[in-house]
């Protein structure tokens, strides 16, 4: 929050005064125009009212219990089911922070899904399976890299042919083993998924864990800077000396991985390699987190902890509506209002219009 | 007889410009960028309305609001990017439209015919069914021409027909315009190559900062007339001659180019750099200063030539070589090739530093914010802190950003393309004295610039070039106005 308030500040003072009633008002307002400035204030508040509402309407609601071992409750809930979404989502957010995008990663899951149950049929070892589900989202987000940056297909054609073919390539993958049975059982995949160490389930540990892991990546290397580069100028990031190509290729490798996490929770959850229907329409409740999180689509910025709460609150919103007695048909365009309730509080235009009402009215 | 004529202050684009074209003759209408040639030929062909003045065809006063009227008085334009659709078929591409309908439904049999009989005006013989996008550019400019020529078109205005072309391409257009000049239809003709002009142009109207400033038979235009009009200064003008620099480290060239060239984008050429040594490269609009400044620096793949720096050959050549190799470029659209409008001016700025050092090794923050701080004060950047995002610096602020992104690097090589495009006159003479100042200390630079007066301050040496071609070297204690001007025109007057 200081580095934000303390630019807010900066410029304020700088700025010539439009009315001397302004310069008079007392420090304190500046702090709260600096937080209601700070691009996290709007998603947190939209959560928070989210939160709130379900609070007044089912008394209950956050409290959290310990049930066998493991926390239980509303809170804990959403955390649990909105971590597959939200990791696909920080790969989502690195891929369009280089002006990409990523529809294949429903695909990828349902590819990893797949590879899980033949090879665990296959009688290899849960490791091993493991590695290889994962190296299976690699090699999908190097197909989808090579696509973009050496073919130089726009990334949202790029993606599609993976998305469209993904999950015929898990359904051919089901063919392997005969794919009557496309069932299966491993204490190591299902503890990653489903299992808890200590009070908190894995699934959140091993988010965080990747969240932690991503973060190092793009901020405490230059990784991060070059990709924000080349999303925001492309030819200026070569003309200044990056291989846009390559960062282009890490993106969609590292957007790839992040899938195929969410692919081995996704499928171990399930206990089933189910490629027709096993993440259906993540990718764009994954852009829409990255989109929440104030991502815009024409690249340039990566923001991860907002993606994070992006994955949240469309969560939440699914889990109160749930919970509130409404009738599940109703989820799907209550999730579309309150997104676009988000968005356009996060609307430049609709602020600058809000805050030129809101000064004409004290005048 | 046909003659336009219109006049308009107001926006300052065009200031009372009166322009005449008469029937069968090739007009060249000259200038340099901004002189106000394209805002001419948009109130002409309709796309942009007129302030003041007036038009006339055959000494009629006729109002052109849109590019239909202008069609349909006889005036058809090529503009400079082909604006057909490569990927259609040449029959589409004439007769989009306007295709001809048969109850209702489009004939594609007339449709062909006609396409046909359009390009027929021209001789050309082709097959109409291929996309266009399958035929030389030469090609596709004489589609694009066929489709502007009506019936009744009168007069066609040709915005740059050549700039992709080569040499026998162009040969092949001139020839069609000849036809088409004999047939006595007007043509207004806007290039940037000189030759051309000469090769062409019956007429010649020049135009400078919106004002017409020349306008005569080509034959009574020399070259060095000609560049003086559209460069804004008379030779007689007293030669004042800037203090000279003290330059003295030369020593081993640092930078060594042999034949570096790309076809269809600049000729080969030769050009050596010594430490501590400026060299400017000056010519007209589209003589290729910044092709070879791209070329120097790997941003346009040469492919003949080699290029050494320090004694050590650059084999693959590209931006990050040539920043690993200690040069620097700072691009002339900053726009476009410069700064990440929505990364603050600090990450701009160590940008320049963390390429060279690769992602792993990260510069700290502390060490961003001082690096960011030591540029914005030596080059005095007026931004309230090194966070905000340079998109909302004003222009000048945002070209002293990309240069300082350029310095931190701590090049030895320094190529600049244009630097002080768009900087108020303050900040241009910070910028060179800094320039100066780094070359004290042995900095080697080379400077593309329109501006001569600019290049005569700081160059050593100036490499002139023309058309894509680098046609000669004035060397140190030679450098003055005259002489760069008489080598432009060819160093005949």
């Amino acid at each position: 929050m200081t580095p934000g308030s303390n630019v807010e500040t900066k410029t304020a003072a700088l700025r010539p005064r439009a009315n001397t009633e302004t310069a008079a008002l007392p420090q304190r307002l500046h702090g709260l125009r600096a937080l209601a400035g700070h691009r996290a204030i709007w998603p947190l508040l939209a959560l928070a009212l989210i939160l709130a509402v379900d609070g007044a309407i089912s008394p209950g609601f956050f409290n959290v219990r310990i049930v066998e071992g493991r926390l239980f409750g509303n809170l804990i809930d959403i955390l649990y089911r909105a971590m597959p979404t939200a990791v696909v989502a920080l790969g989502m957010a690195v891929v369009i922070g280089t002006k990409g995008i990523d529809l294949s990663v429903g695909s990828v899951i349902a590819i990893v899904g797949a590879v899980i149950t033949w090879r665990i049929h296959s009688g290899d070892p849960h490791l091993v399976v493991l590695m290889a589900a994962l190296a299976v989202g690699v090699l999908c987000g190097l197909w989808n890299g090579f696509l973009v940056a050496v073919l130089d297909i726009q990334p949202i054609i790029a993606t599609l042919i993976l998305m469209v073919s993904g999950r015929g390539i898990g359904l051919m993958i089901n063919l392997l083993y005969g794919g009557t049975n496309p069932s299966f059982t491993s204490p190591l995949l299902q503890g990653l998924s489903v299992g808890h160490i200590g009070l908190v389930p894995t699934r959140i540990i091993l988010g965080a864990a990747i969240f932690g892991a991503l973060w190092l990546l793009i901020r405490r290397t230059a990784l991060g800077l070059f990709l924000e580069s080349v999303g925001g100028n492309s030819a200026a990031a070569d003309l200044a000396g990056i291989n846009a190509r390559l960062i282009k290729y890490a993106a969609y490798v590292i957007c790839g991985f992040c899938a195929a996490w969410a692919g081995v929770v996704l499928a171990a959850d399930t206990h089933t390699s189910d490629p027709v229907s096993i993440g259906l329409y993540i990718e764009l409740d994954a852009i829409l987190a990255v989109v929440i999180g104030g991502g815009s689509l024409s690249g340039g910025r990566i923001y991860l902890g907002m993606t994070v709460l992006g994955a949240l609150i469309i969560q939440a919103l699914t889990t109160s509506i749930l919970t509130s007695g409404l009738p599940p048909e109703y989820n799907l365009v209550v999730k579309a209002f309150v997104v676009i309730v988000v968005l356009l509080l996060q609307s430049d235009n609709l602020r600058a219009a809000l805050s030129k009402g809101f000064t004409g009215r004290k005048r | 007889m046909l003659g336009v004529s219109k006049a308009f202050p107001g926006v300052r684009a065009l200031d009372c410009v009166d322009f005449r074209v008469q029937a069968g003759e090739v007009h060249a209408l000259m200038g340099e960028n901004g002189a106000g040639k394209s805002t001419l030929i948009k109130i002409m062909t309709g796309a942009v309305r007129r302030d003041e003045g007036e038009i006339r065809i055959d000494g009629r006063p006729v109002e052109i609001n849109s590019p239909g009227e202008a069609r349909a008085l006889g005036v058809g334009t090529v503009y400079q990017e082909v604006n057909l659709i490569p990927t259609m078929s040449v029959t589409r591409n004439l007769t989009l439209g306007r295709q001809p309908r048969r109850f209702g439904l489009i004939s594609w049999r007339t449709a062909r015919s006609l396409a046909r009989e359009r390009l027929k005006r021209l001789r050309i013989d082709i097959d109409v069914e291929r996309p266009l996008g399958s035929f030389s550019l030469a090609v596709q400019q004489l589609v694009a021409i066929a489709r502007a020529l009506e019936d009744d078109t009168r007069v066609l205005v040709l915005d740059e027909p050549t700039a992709s072309l080569d040499a026998d391409e162009a040969e092949l257009l001139f020839q069609i315009v000849r036809d088409l000049k004999g047939r006595g239809i007007a043509i207004v003709f806007i290039t940037h190559f000189l030759d051309q002009v000469y090769k062409i142009a019956d007429r010649i109207s020049v135009l400078r900062n919106g004002r017409l400033v020349g306008e005569g038979a080509t034959a009574e235009l020399p070259r060095l007339k000609l560049i003086s009009l559209m460069l804004g200064r008379e030779l007689e003008e007293t030669e004042e001659r800037l203090e000279a620099l003290p330059h003295g480290a030369k020593g081993e060239p640092i930078l060594l180019a042999e034949g570096l060239g790309r076809r269809r984008v600049m000729a080969p050429f030769d050009l050596t750099l010594r430490p501590g040594e400026v060299v400017g490269l000056a010519g007209l609009l589209g003589s290729g200063r910044t092709e070879v400044a791209k070329l120097i620096f790997g941003a346009i793949r040469p492919d003949s030539g080699r290029i050494e720096v320090g004694g050590a050959r650059i084999a693959s050549h590209s931006p990050g070589q040539s920043l690993r190799h200690g040069m620097a470029f700072c691009p002339e659209d900053r726009k476009a090739e410069g700064i990440f409008a929505e990364l603050s001016v600090r990450e701009n700025i160590v940008l320049g530093l963390q390429t060279k050092r690769g992602w792993l090794s990260r510069l700290s923050y502390s060490e961003q914010e001082r690096l960011a701080q030591e540029m914005i004060e030596a080059l005095g950047i007026a931004t309230p802190d090194a966070d905000k995002p340079v998109g909302q610096l004003s222009g000048g602020n945002q070209q002293k950003v990309v240069l300082a992104r350029s310095l931190v690097s701590g090049p030895s090589i320094l190529i600049l393309d244009e630097p002080t495009r768009g900087i108020d006159v303050g900040a241009h003479a910070e910028i060179v004295t800094l320039i100066r100042k780094l070359c004290a200390e042995g900095l080697a630079l080379l400077v593309a610039s329109s501006e001569l007066d600019e290049l005569i301050a700081v160059s050593d040496r100036i490499a002139v070039l023309r058309d894509r071609r680098m046609i000669g070297e004035i060397g140190s204690g030679d450098v003055t106005r005259e002489t760069i001007i008489r080598t432009i025109a060819g160093a005949r007057s």
